[in-house]
């Protein structure tokens, strides 16, 4: 039988370097493909070749026997490939159908599309009103969006890019209902993730990228998750080893944290109380723009709270800024490595600074001590592995593995009473991030309190002592991280789902 | 159609010789130019260039050099701490009119008082006139998020129509003949800005100027505030998680570009100008974006584009006068070295695509 996709020979360069060399797999119809691979190792290119985003410098592609070179993606549109991106391109003050009408060549009238969203949505499982505002709606929701806009015009092929990095358990199960049902009716999807588990889960096939290249293919049901992480990265991988938890005093206190969101479309905070005591790593779970951000910039300082609802090491300090909060000891790492935890043009010394020259002592009287900075960016590059040629390169030079470890690195080398990390591994090679896991908890058993805020379930699991969860900006008891059910998990991050919004 | 490319590793030798490339295509461009008037290139661009520093009347020219670098060396100071942040002062010739206005009238007001404290408290008024014009922008966009680019340029317009409300009213000499003028500041020892040395341009504004280089060098290379400014720049956020107050910012840049900018008016006022006329602001504020740029925001940069632009103004004179040319053809030959200036910067750091034609 002839594959839908054939891809042959594709190669693409970027000055610098080659992100897919000599690529060739096949997607049969109906079949959910997998595409897997670290950080860097040319997944992206590959589909944007695929979707016409990025014209290949040599290599064929045939689309259902006939050569297929689409150029831009109206025309990969045309041909029946459809695409969903990781990151939404939705417009937050539109409503769904408005939304939809606007990605499509010709929209059909606004009623007759509301019809046909509601029938499409209800035939796939997919819940949506046409009428809702965007902003309004969930993450998950607005993913609902986008997969419904794609398949309003039939696909043959489906590309989705990291779909489940914002869905609850529940909602990847309605997902994957989803995507079987296309399976039957003969529609093939390429399936990337970096969760291992939902790959063997839905895929029938995998072909795993490494530097470009295809290293190897695999039928993921007859793998585990950790020999295709090794397929991925190449080498063996070890667990981090996790310590028997006694929790000590408490460090940090908040209670009662009401925080309103800056941004229009944010989440306020409601009613927020725990306990972080030394020793302890707290993980807390949720759906991404479920609070996260805002508990962040509260903890860390950015955002000012009222009096008596943080209190650190006894003291007050809801009122205090970024700077006297390090000093004292709370260190923070937020999710966005480039532009909010790094500036992007400035050089690894630079940085070191920009959150170290308090509690390092890296100025006298206001004069920055050059040389003590440089060798607290090299200590820290030594230290956590940080591949960069020398601390005088650029934060944006480096890899997001390299660049989250340096980041990582610069508040842990600074031995925080608390340290408070978002996404600690989001989007970092395996390697690297084992590494961070490890040296968080190595933190940990040193004493420090630790809380880390993140949406890989399986991340929390293995790391965290004491687990919550964010949702729509409240947050659950804290509970003993043993025992705990992903199906529990997903309960408490908001899986009432089902019952959302009349079919 | 064309397509710029980020380059991946833009070179640092070509970063730094940006602004020597832009010079020399300006001096080829401008060539052309004066061709174009029927003029000699070659006589236009060694009066331009080489005659006010090397030429015959040299002695008399390099003295105006100083004089017309110092204002503009000051100002770019400021503009370019402001610039390394985002923070995009433009209204500079009205805070260095504010400066002239409030120093001025202090003087004025002791008139005819002799005092050693007379001067400096001018120059602090001025600094403060200036400041103060300066933070106008930085309150309306710190309380209503202002576009302070508008705010600092149009403010430029209230500035010089405010010094013409004075000249003609209150600061107006009682000598002057009903001229819109004020008192002669040289007529009055105390708030004179005399040169120090007789015949080579060295007034107390140059010296300040020269010294300014050197604290801003220091502050922006060696001083926590140098860098938290260029975080800021760099990255809003970042520089928030960095604990940096971005209002605070603001103000500090405005505030600091006003002050420095009001300093250079009040030297300009009480020395080479001499007295408040509603002829005074001749775009020093707005010459000094130039030097800020060609200076690359930074201040060894802003000390030498100083003292080149200082040169073609000087030159332009002398070329005005030799070959008869219009005084805007010299303005057009300042203006393209802006044009190449920032032309040269992206190609230095974006390669330029010719993409093919027709559906690829």
């Amino acid at each position: 039988m002839t594959p839908l996709l054939r891809i042959s020979g594709l190669t693409k360069a970027y000055p610098g370097v080659v992100a897919n060399d000599n690529v060739s797999f096949d997607i049969g119809i109906g079949e959910v493909h997998a595409l897997l691979g670290e950080n860097g190792a040319g997944k992206s290119t590959l589909v944007k070749a695929i979707y016409g985003l990025v014209h290949p410098d040599s290599g064929t592609m045939e689309l259902g026997g006939n050569a297929y070179d689409p150029g831009e993606p109206r025309n990969a549109r045309a041909s029946g490939v459809a695409m969903v991106f990781q990151h939404f391109s939705l417009f937050e003050a539109l409503t769904v159908g408005e939304n939809i009408a606007l990605g499509m060549e010709n929209a059909p009238e606004t009623t007759a599309l509301s019809e046909k969203i509601r029938t499409v949505s209800a035939n796939y499982g997919l819940t949506l009103d046409p009428d809702r505002l965007v902003g309004d709606l969930s993450a998950g929701e607005r993913q609902r969006v986008e997969i419904v806009r794609c398949l309003l015009q039939e696909p043959k092929l489906l590309v989705m890019d990291e779909p489940t990095s914002v869905l609850t358990p529940q909602e990847v199960d309605i997902l994957f209902e989803t995507l079987r049902k296309l399976k039957a009716e003969g529609t093939s999807i390429l399936y990337i993730s970096h969760k291992l588990e939902e790959i063997r889960t839905i895929c029938d096939h995998a072909t795993i990228l490494r530097l470009g290249k295809v290293v190897g293919t695999c039928i993921p049901s007859e793998e585990t998750p950790k020999s295709m992480a090794e397929m991925m990265v190449g080498t063996t991988l070890t667990a981090p080893k996790k310590g028997a938890f006694q929790p000590g005093p408490a460090l940090l206190e908040v209670h009662n944290l009401w925080l309103a969101s800056s941004d229009p479309f944010g989440t306020s905070l409601k009613e927020i109380t725990f306990n972080l005591h030394a020793g302890e790593v707290l993980g807390i779970g949720g759906v991404a723009g479920n609070g996260q951000d805002e508990l962040m910039l509260a903890l860390s300082g950015e955002e000012r709270t009222q009096n008596g609802t943080i209190q650190f090491k006894g003291e007050n300090i809801g009122h205090r800024g970024p700077n006297y909060r390090r000093t004292q000891g709370l260190l923070t790492a937020p999710e966005e490595r480039l532009g909010h935890a790094a500036a992007p043009d400035m050089s690894l010394t630079e940085n070191a600074l920009l959150t170290g020259f308090g509690r390092q002592k890296l100025t006298t009287n206001g004069f920055v001590k050059w040389n003590a900075t440089k060798n607290f960016a090299r200590a820290i590059v030594e230290k956590f592995d940080v591949r960069t040629p020398s601390v005088n390169n650029a934060a944006k030079s480096l890899s997001g593995g390299n660049l989250q470890k340096f980041v990582i690195g610069r508040e842990i080398m600074q031995n925080p009473e608390v340290f408070i990390v978002n996404q600690p591994t989001w989007g970092v090679d395996a390697a690297a991030a084992a590494d961070i896991r490890q040296a968080i908890l190595e933190l940990a058993h040193n004493g420090a309190a630790v809380l880390v805020i993140s949406q890989d379930l399986d991340e929390l699991m293995e790391i965290s002592d004491t687990f919550a969860v964010l949702s729509e900006g409240a947050m659950s008891k804290v509970r003993s991280a043993q025992g705990v059910t992903i199906e529990e998990i997903g309960l408490l991050m908001g899986g009432t789902e089902v019952s959302h919004a009349p079919a | 159609m064309l397509r710029l490319e980020a380059r991946p590793n833009p070179s640092r030798t070509m970063q730094a010789l940006t602004p020597v490339i832009a010079v020399a295509a300006t001096m080829i461009a401008g060539g052309i130019l004066f061709a174009l008037l029927g003029k000699s290139p070659f006589a236009a661009i060694r009066m331009l260039f080489w005659d006010p520093v090397f030429g015959e009347f040299a002695f008399y020219y390099r003295g105006q050099i100083l004089i017309k670098a110092a204002p503009l060396i000051l100002i770019a100071l400021g503009l370019s701490f402001g610039f390394r942040a985002n923070i995009w002062n433009i209204g500079a010739e009205g805070q260095f009119i504010m400066g002239a206005v409030v120093g001025g009238a202090t003087g004025l007001a002791l008139y005819p008082y002799e005092a050693f404290w007379v001067f400096p408290l001018m120059i602090i008024m001025g600094a403060i006139g200036g400041m103060l014009w300066g933070l106008i922008p930085a309150f309306l966009k710190i309380k209503f998020n202002a576009n302070e680019i508008l705010v600092s340029l149009m403010l430029v317009y209230v500035a010089s129509n405010f010094l013409a409300a004075m000249v003609t009213g209150p600061l107006r000499s009682p000598v002057g003949m009903n001229f819109p003028v004020s008192r002669n500041f040289s007529e009055y020892a105390s708030a004179a800005n005399e040169e120090l040395i007789a015949g080579t341009g060295m007034h107390w504004g140059v010296v300040t100027a020269f010294l300014a280089v050197i604290v801003a060098y220091i502050a922006l290379t060696r001083h926590i505030a140098g860098f938290q400014i260029q975080v800021t720049g760099q990255s809003a956020r970042a520089a928030k998680f960095g604990g940096i107050n971005p209002n605070l910012t603001i103000a500090l840049c405005l505030g600091l570009s006003g002050a420095l900018a009001g300093m250079a008016g009040i030297f300009e006022a009480t020395g080479p100008a001499g007295k408040l006329s509603t002829n005074f602001p001749v775009g020093y504020g707005f010459t000094a974006i130039i030097v800020a740029f060609l200076g690359r925001l930074n201040p060894i940069g802003v000390l030498l584009a100083g003292l080149l632009l200082a040169i073609t103004f000087v030159g332009g004179d002398v070329v005005q006068t030799e070959l008869q040319v219009p005084k805007a053809s010299i303005q057009v030959f300042q203006g393209m070295l802006l044009f190449f200036l920032l032309g040269s910067e992206i190609l230095v750091n974006f390669r330029l695509r010719l993409n093919k034609k027709g559906v690829a």
